[in-house]
């Protein structure tokens, strides 16, 4: 035993009572503190507007700032892809997530869903057509997995690829697809004789059409579109090769999946700490709100449900940077996380009083943001029954 | 050609409470979070546009504790070629004549250096006094305060701006000494590339020993001007409210004036 005595230690950071900063290592706090100079200059002061506007108006240039400080498909190896680890990756979406969920999303989709998507299945060519571009944000990318009428069960998908000679022919319609607004290129996930294919779509190709999806109130700072594919002809090129069956976009959401164990957290930071910055200043019967028996144990709550959290996400993170994470460990780290963020953004809004529902805050823009983080890559609900038959053997979805 | 030697410092961050020690009043490092001086990002990102629109080579130079390297990082990540770090537990409480000697001495030992950069003062000791007092050890002009630099040929030409004289014009013959302001640029943010190219870029780390520096010359014993007490500053002052009758506009003017803020 060391005969420190602790007293004598520094006194907590209010904002990290836990000292969770001592589980990073040099790189990964150098890989935060760019992320967040960049978007302090870029997003920070802009992105409450931008949901307000449900645009982001640059997103181009932004997607060009994102990609020369290496975030678009970062975890990615070659292809000029910087090569980083997953816990760095991870760091990078909460970063990008305490601004705004829509911006990780874009991030998201474009690094783990469509960059992915050609990094792990795709041909040599389709490498390297595509991926140095959407590594730069020169090109952006985005994913059709879910239907009108198919969500949580991908398996009965209904867009379908057909043969016409060496051609393919795809029909089908494709719903809630991030970044669909503004791509250059689209994978596309179809049944074909053969089990379910993806195929790389540039946009332009006849017969392809985008509708951007309005009247959302989560999710305003990012553009979701519906892809409409009639009669849209490919070339056998444009399929990705290597990719048979519903592991190949299970694949990729499950990248996906891990940044969202991170970005969550995100969220939840900029509302906690919003909420304990207001706690302290607001008075109510001549003391600080933060004074009061109730905000503090809301504050406390909130506080510990973030240290779990970021504590499975290192863990997590290490896991996969060891090359030992299954599936269902992100589905855990999914689950947990977003349900603790969501929570802890609506206690915030509850001590922020009536300026928690105003876009002068940042609390009720990431609350609302949040119930869309709950649903997509993956629901509440199916993360539960994955974990559900890890606990029991029994599949309680199907 | 332009070889450059960005002088940098690691200070406490300006918004973690920073206070000094209770047993010698030098600053407690220990009791918050250490960042490159925002000052000098902003003389490396100039160093670095110089050697971009020519050519030569950025070396930043540091005189600071063992994790001082963690300042040094950022500035190669930000694409400076090489580091000299000079540290040395003798080196502690040195006051700006002693620093500025030991950075002399470490920008002697390099090759054919055109151009010295430094910030104008220290968000934590901010005496502003280094840039002035190297120029004069080097035999060197000194071009301080600068919000804008132009290198030509082996002349260079600054913009010099204060709060009581305005705006004047500075030339000088390379090799000198600059020190910038803030509003010499907005200095870029390292990529990811940077940070993992700035793991191999040559760091080296001296001595005041190695730098034929008497240690008689640095450290608190023999600092030319010591802390003798230190009281927390007095809380904040309420803010004074200016009642508008017509007039508002005009005194809000005349207060900033009297502030030196417009």
């Amino acid at each position: 035993m060391s005969t420190v005595d602790p007293m004598q230690l520094p006194a907590p950071d209010p904002s990290d009572p836990a000292g969770l900063d001592d589980l990073l290592t040099g790189d990964e706090k150098a890989v935060r503190a760019a992320v967040r100079q960049m978007l302090d200059r870029t997003a920070e002061p802009y992105v409450a507007e931008w949901f307000e506007q449900g645009e982001i108006p640059n997103v181009r240039e932004l997607a060009k700032e994102l990609g020369a400080l290496g975030v678009l498909g970062m975890h990615l190896e070659g292809y000029g892809c910087a090569g980083m680890s997953a816990t760095e990756y991870g760091l990078a979406c909460l970063e990008i997530e305490a601004t705004d969920s829509g911006l990780r999303s874009l991030v998201s989709v474009q690094g783990s869903l469509a960059m992915f998507a050609i990094w792990r299945w795709g041909s040599e060519e389709q490498k390297q057509e595509w991926l140095p571009q959407m590594a730069a944000g020169e090109k952006i990318g985005c994913f059709g997995l879910t239907e009108p009428d198919v969500g949580s069960d991908p398996a009965a998908l209904k867009t379908r690829a057909r043969r016409d000679g060496s051609d393919w022919i795809l029909d089908g319609r494709k719903m809630w697809i991030s970044n669909a607004p503004f791509a250059d290129v689209a994978i596309v996930w179809a049944r074909t004789d053969d089990g379910i294919r993806g195929f790389v779509v540039p946009v332009g190709t006849p017969g392809f059409a985008v509708n951007e999806i309005k009247h959302k109130l989560s999710l305003r700072a990012s553009a979701t579109g519906e892809l409409v594919l009639d009669n849209v002809r490919l070339p056998d090129s444009a399929m990705l090769p290597e990719a048979r069956g519903l592991k190949g976009p299970l694949s990729c959401l499950n990248e996906a999946r891990f940044g969202i164990v991170w970005g969550a957290l995100g969220a939840a930071r900029t509302c906690l700490e919003a909420a304990r910055t207001y706690a302290r200043e607001r008075v109510q019967f001549d003391r600080p709100i933060g004074a009061f028996q109730l905000t503090q144990h809301k504050l406390a709550t909130m506080s510990l449900e973030y240290i779990k959290g970021y504590l499975l996400a290192v863990h997590l993170g290490r896991r996969k940077d060891a090359g030992k994470l299954r599936p269902e460990q992100v589905s855990i780290g999914k689950l947990n996380n977003v349900r603790a963020a969501l929570d802890i953004c609506r206690t915030a809004r509850s001590i922020l009083g009536a300026n928690g529902i105003s876009l002068e805050y940042p609390v009720i823009r990431h609350m609302n943001n949040l119930e869309s983080v709950l649903t997509y890559e993956g629901t509440e609900e199916m993360h539960t029954l994955v974990l559900g038959k890890v606990l029991t053997g029994h599949e309680a979805f199907r | 050609m332009t070889n450059i030697v960005v002088l940098v410092k690691q200070v406490p961050d300006t918004y973690s409470e920073r206070k000094l020690s209770d047993s010698d009043f030098t600053l407690d490092r220990e009791s918050a979070d250490a960042v490159l001086d925002e000052i000098n990002e902003r003389a490396v990102e100039e160093a670095l546009k110089i050697t971009e629109a020519g050519e030569g080579e950025v070396t930043v130079l540091a005189v600071g504790p063992d994790r001082a390297t963690d300042a040094i990082r950022k500035a190669l990540s930000m694409g400076a070629h090489k580091a000299v770090h000079v540290s040395d537990p003798a080196l502690h409480g040195s006051d700006v004549i002693a620093t500025a000697k030991v950075i002399a001495a470490a920008i002697r030992r390099l090759d054919s250096v055109d151009l010295i950069i430094a910030g104008n003062a220290s968000s934590d000791g901010g005496s502003g006094g280094v840039p002035a007092i190297l120029a004069e050890l080097l035999g060197m002009p000194q071009l301080t305060h600068a919000r804008s630099v132009t290198v030509e040929g082996g002349t260079i030409k600054v913009d010099r701006e204060t709060a009581d004289e305005g705006v004047t014009h500075l030339e000088a013959q390379l090799p000198a000494v600059v020190s910038v302001t803030e509003k010499i640029n907005e200095p870029r943010y390292p990529s990811f590339k940077g940070i993992m190219a700035a793991k191999k870029k040559p760091v080296e780390t001296l001595t005041v020993a190695d730098l034929g520096v008497d240690a008689s010359e640095v450290g608190l014993d023999n600092a030319w001007s010591k802390v003798l007490e230190a009281a927390p500053k007095p809380p904040r002052e309420a803010g004074q409210k200016i009642e508008d009758s017509g007039d508002g506009g005009v005194k809000i003017a005349e207060f900033l004036a009297a502030q030196k803020l417009i």
